[in-house]
């Protein structure tokens, strides 16, 4: 039944699918953690931050996979796939990253606000010292969230050819005709990386919820 | 305009596979979810084993691949072959079902112990206080984070393109090899989406305010159809590990 041999042969290509796969949840993931971050500061400005808004909104509210392929299709053939994939993982998760941000920062008290304007701080001070430490904080584990959420999105650049896990499984698994290895085998490396992240987050989140 | 006019319809098809495809998933998804999550509640630690096993497999494993297992993996292991439609409600509903069953457990432990307490002095049966006391005071807790389940399920049924269903987004692509004019052929598409995901938000704020009402509790920002069109608060892609 299940083949041990073409387990052993597969798994160097399928771990180097999976190094594929974790780069680009680490790249995406840290555009995601300061785009959203700006985009929850300009938010707060009048116009553009409405703006801002409904792109973000848009973005949200629209599948990640259509997005990417639309990228994809529209950026110049010399930028590669897996450019184009990590970009717009960040930029679509920095549209749910903004609102853990905003949270955030609508979390800090009113007078820390006035704190800053008495003392005459200037604006970056203001933000930089006062609010967004203390916003930041309390969010860290509601961030931590959407990092396995995207690495769990990360089969979508499946659809644009970038050799992360998946599309490794179905190259080895079309070679050798061992589907079900190869797919079953994805099922457990992503298990294996999502289960025990799930239980590092949920230690942040009693060691951070709390303050 | 033209382009608009002759495209149309085959934009709505495609438009009409998702729907099939959401209602389906958030169908299977809404039974797994309140089956699962209920075991999750309940004394026996078998039950709330089988909980756990569920929601962490289907909630760690990318609805997609689950799809592809099913597609390509299962008619290998068991020589059935299965609709890629069902498949693709299968894996979303699974996926789906396993963050939903996450939030029903936790809404259903959220409801404070003197309720409880109050069935046990009515001798109440277990169904009876699950009907009539827990389950509304739960459900009205839930609804919100389902309202943005059903927004995520929306947005991955456009993963099933890959495997030859022709849902809106395969549509896009049919639209944009054969005119050329890839801008426009996705922006129809994006749109609609964008469209689709307003008409949930819209349906799922109305449930919750009825679910509200229920309990004797005014909606939020004030009663009324124009309630519904405040600014949405779709904040919080929901349920992954808490």
């Amino acid at each position: 039944m299940w083949d041990f041999q073409f387990t052993y042969e597969a798994m160097p290509d399928l771990l180097s699918g999976i190094l594929t796969t974790i780069q680009l949840t680490l790249i995406g993931y840290s555009i995601a953690l300061v785009l959203g971050l700006l985009v929850a500061v300009v938010r707060r400005t009048p116009i553009i931050g409405g703006i801002v808004h409904f792109v973000m909104e848009f973005i949200r509210t629209t599948p990640l996979i259509i997005q990417v392929v639309f990228v994809f299709l529209m950026t110049p053939a010399d930028i590669s796939a897996f450019t184009v994939g990590v970009v717009v993982l960040g930029v679509h998760y920095a549209a749910y990253t903004a609102e853990v941000y905003r949270s955030g920062i609508e979390g800090v008290a009113k007078g820390q606000w006035e704190a800053a304007r008495a003392l005459s701080l200037s604006t970056g001070r203001t933000w930089g010292a006062i609010v967004l430490p203390q916003a930041i904080r309390k969010v860290i584990p509601a961030l931590g969230n959407y990092l396995i959420s995207m690495f769990k999105d990360t089969p979508l650049l499946f659809a644009i050819g970038v050799t992360e896990l998946l599309t490794q499984a179905q190259r080895v698994g079309s070679e050798s005709f061992r589907v079900v290895e190869a797919y079953t085998l994805v099922g457990f490396l992503f298990l294996a990386v999502s289960v025990p992240s799930a239980i590092i987050i949920r230690r942040l989140e009693k060691r951070y919820a709390a303050v | 305009m033209e382009f608009l006019e002759q495209q149309l319809p085959r934009y709505a098809d495609g438009a009409w596979i998702t729907i099939q495809l959401t209602v389906g998933g958030a169908a299977l998804a809404f039974v797994l979810a309140m089956a699962i999550g209920i075991l999750g509640t309940t004394r026996f630690w078998w039950a709330r084993a089988i909980t756990t096993v569920f929601v962490e497999t289907f909630r760690g494993i990318a609805a997609l691949v689950v799809m592809f297992w099913f597609v390509f993996a299962f008619p290998d292991l068991t020589g059935f072959e299965l609709d890629p439609r069902f498949a693709a409600i299968l894996a979303l509903g699974l996926n789906v079902g396993a963050y939903g069953a996450e939030v029903v457990r936790a809404a259903i432990n959220a409801v404070p112990p003197s309720q409880v307490e109050a069935t046990v002095a009515l001798n109440y049966s277990w169904t009876q206080r699950m009907r009539l006391v827990v389950l509304p005071q739960a459900w009205a807790q839930m609804l919100p984070t389902f309202g943005n389940l059903v927004i995520e399920l929306m947005k991955a049924t456009a993963v099933v393109y890959l495997v030859g269903i022709v849902d809106l987004t395969s549509v896009a692509q049919q639209i944009r090899s054969a005119t050329g004019q890839t801008f426009v052929a996705f922006g129809v598409a994006f749109v609609l989406y964008y469209l689709l995901a307003q008409v949930l938000i819209l349906g799922m704020r109305a449930l919750e305010n009825r679910a509200g009402k229920k309990l004797g509790r005014a909606p939020t920002g004030g009663g009324g159809i124009l309630s519904l069109l405040r600014p949405p608060s779709v904040g919080t892609k929901v349920g992954v590990a808490k």
